[in-house]
């Protein structure tokens, strides 16, 4: 208690900088944010309910979090590939691939959106060749999952990447000359010390997934209870100036979203209590 | 004998030919989602010749969008900028209750979506919303004008500059800046020849990711731009609206601008993880920590 008494006071700049962060975070986040539950305090009980889980609305949200959960799942087993290949082979031109990684992060969405679009499209190089043998992926669930996936995917590589790093390698080779299988190593102490890492890049890419808008209404045809997302009806509801349920279903969420704040931290805990075990 | 010879030849040919499948598909995955969606982005904008590109960027629309991106770049960067010097100060460099609660609040935007953020900020100063009186009253226009998208694009960039700044800056201490302040140095003095000094890489990484990401805002900035041509319009929703009229080459060509920005932008922050390897280390590990 006494030595964080000192800290605290021996480098100037306290007041000035909790100023400006709290009156910042207050300004830009907190009291917008908080409009948003102001807002659907307002409303009679009926109406949010009739507003937030209406047909349409339900198809949306099965949508976006099951596709999302879809895409999470593609992104944690190819991210863990990836990241493996990029931390233990030795690969050409790493630096390249591993620079790649980033580039869902360094695109802005639209641009993904249209140039995925027109990739898996009828005139594009992979959907041409898929048309011709009957599948279609644009306007349909499966292209709202690829730009899902492209969007979301470093968040898994790069949660992983660095729990591989670490790895020691002592440990393995212990195992090995204690007989081990590759396998077995793999499944008793590789995958049990990058599962934390694993699932916190899992509800990462789960995250951005569900509320990408950018790239997903591109690709997704946009119609009503088929490829409609829930960021895109809350834009088509306040095209249509139906504040009310605009406000409802983006509390909704971001409930969601806090919800997901909420237990990556408790992850970040969970991966703490991990690494002293070890 | 021999037949144990052959056994671990065998295995030891699998186990390559797993290695050889494993790296295969990591790097067939990265074609298809990534390299693919980069290439179509300059096949498809160059298609039709080099004079095309030129006229698609020159045009009015295009200009007009990319001042006023510009625009709000130079004003969302340098108040991210501060803030983040701020917050990393405030966190590292004093204990006091709600750290955690600050930094939760960090990882916000990563979770909460664009498309919200915008819905916020549209309920909050639209004439019927909650601030709609006050906005009437002193005659100013916030959402689907300037202010409005400033707003929103500082809601999603907000921590990029501090979540960079703070493992550094927790890594490095403050034994330096203590010394400093025995020696007789005053805060300003303390913060430009030592803190900024030391973590001038990461404020640097950070600024970068900051203008790429408020460079390319869409879905937010599109909730509270209204669309208004040559009044609202950023380059991404230029390339939206482009798109939507069926002009998918002059989409592309806009698009084409935003990539070099892309790849710019991942070129200096190789550039920077090589100055500095720790940033690179710690650009993942802040949720695997």
């Amino acid at each position: 208690m006494n030595k964080s008494y000192n800290t605290r006071f021996i480098l100037p700049g306290y007041c000035l900088s909790l100023g400006i962060t709290w009156f910042y975070l207050s300004f830009i986040v907190l009291l917008p944010l908080s409009t948003l539950y102001i807002k659907i305090w307002g409303i009679s009980f009926n109406d949010f309910v009739s507003a937030v889980f209406s047909v349409r609305a339900l198809k949306a949200y099965q949508i976006s979090f099951g596709l999302a959960f879809l895409s999470a799942c593609i992104n944690s087993f190819f991210g863990f590939i990836v990241a493996w290949v990029l931390v233990r082979y030795r690969v050409p031109f790493r630096g390249f691939w591993d620079a790649l990684v980033d580039l869902p992060f360094a695109l802005p969405t639209a641009v993904a959106g249209i140039s995925l679009t027109w990739l898996y499209g009828p005139k594009g190089w992979i959907g041409s060749l898929l048309e011709s043998y009957g599948f279609k992926i644009v306007f349909t669930p499966i292209g709202i999952t690829i730009a899902m996936i492209f969007v979301s995917f470093p968040f898994a590589v790069r949660t992983i990447e660095p729990v591989l790093k670490d790895l020691d390698p002592e440990v393995e080779e212990c195992a090995r000359c204690l007989g081990a299988s590759r396998w077995r190593i793999f499944q008793k102490i590789i995958f049990p010390s990058v599962l934390p890492s694993l699932v916190t890049g899992f509800t990462l890419s789960f995250a951005r997934a569900m509320g990408e808008y950018g790239s997903v209404i591109f690709i997704a045809g946009n119609q009503p209870l088929k490829t409609e997302i829930a960021p895109l009806l809350i834009v088509m509801r306040l095209e249509e100036y139906d504040y009310q349920s605009a406000a409802g279903i983006s509390a909704f969420l971001l409930t969601v979203s806090f919800l997901i704040l909420l237990s990556l931290n408790f992850l970040q805990f969970w991966n703490r209590k991990y690494a002293e075990v070890i | 004998m021999l037949k144990s010879y052959r056994k671990i030849f065998i295995k030891r040919y699998l186990v390559r030919l797993f290695r050889l499948s494993v790296i295969l598909t990591a790097l067939c995955f990265m074609l298809l989602f990534l390299i693919f969606p980069l290439v179509v982005v300059f096949y498809n904008s160059f298609k039709e010749g080099v004079s095309v590109y030129a006229n698609n960027i020159i045009r009015k629309d295009t200009i007009d969008a990319v001042i006023l991106t510009l625009k709000i770049l130079l004003i969302v960067v340098p108040l991210n900028t501060l803030f983040g010097i701020a917050c990393a100060w405030y966190v590292t460099r004093y204990s006091f209750r709600g750290k955690r609660l600050l930094l939760t609040l960090l990882d916000l935007p990563f979770t909460v979506s664009p498309v919200v953020a915008g819905t916020v900020f549209v309920l909050l100063f639209s004439v019927n919303g909650l601030l709609g009186s006050l906005i009437e009253k002193w005659n100013i226009q916030i959402i689907f004008a300037f202010p409005g998208m400033v707003l929103a694009t500082l809601f999603v960039t907000f921590p990029f500059v501090a979540r960079e700044l703070i493992p550094i800056m927790e890594e490095q201490g403050q034994e330096m800046e203590e010394a400093g302040r025995m020696l007789g140095a005053n805060g300003l003095q303390i913060l430009l020849k030592i803190t900024l000094p030391n973590i001038r890489w990461a404020l640097f990484y950070g600024i970068i990711l900051c203008s790429a990401r408020s460079i390319g805002e869409f879905g937010a900035v599109s909730v509270v731009s209204g669309h208004i041509r040559g009044k609202t319009i950023t380059v991404p929703l230029e390339v939206e609206i482009l798109y939507n009229e069926y002009n998918l080459t002059g989409a592309f060509c806009v698009a084409s601008l935003l990539c070099f920005i892309g790849i710019i932008t991942m070129i200096l922050r190789k550039w920077i993880e090589n100055k500095d390897p720790l940033i690179k280390y710690r650009e993942g590990s802040r949720y695997g920590d």
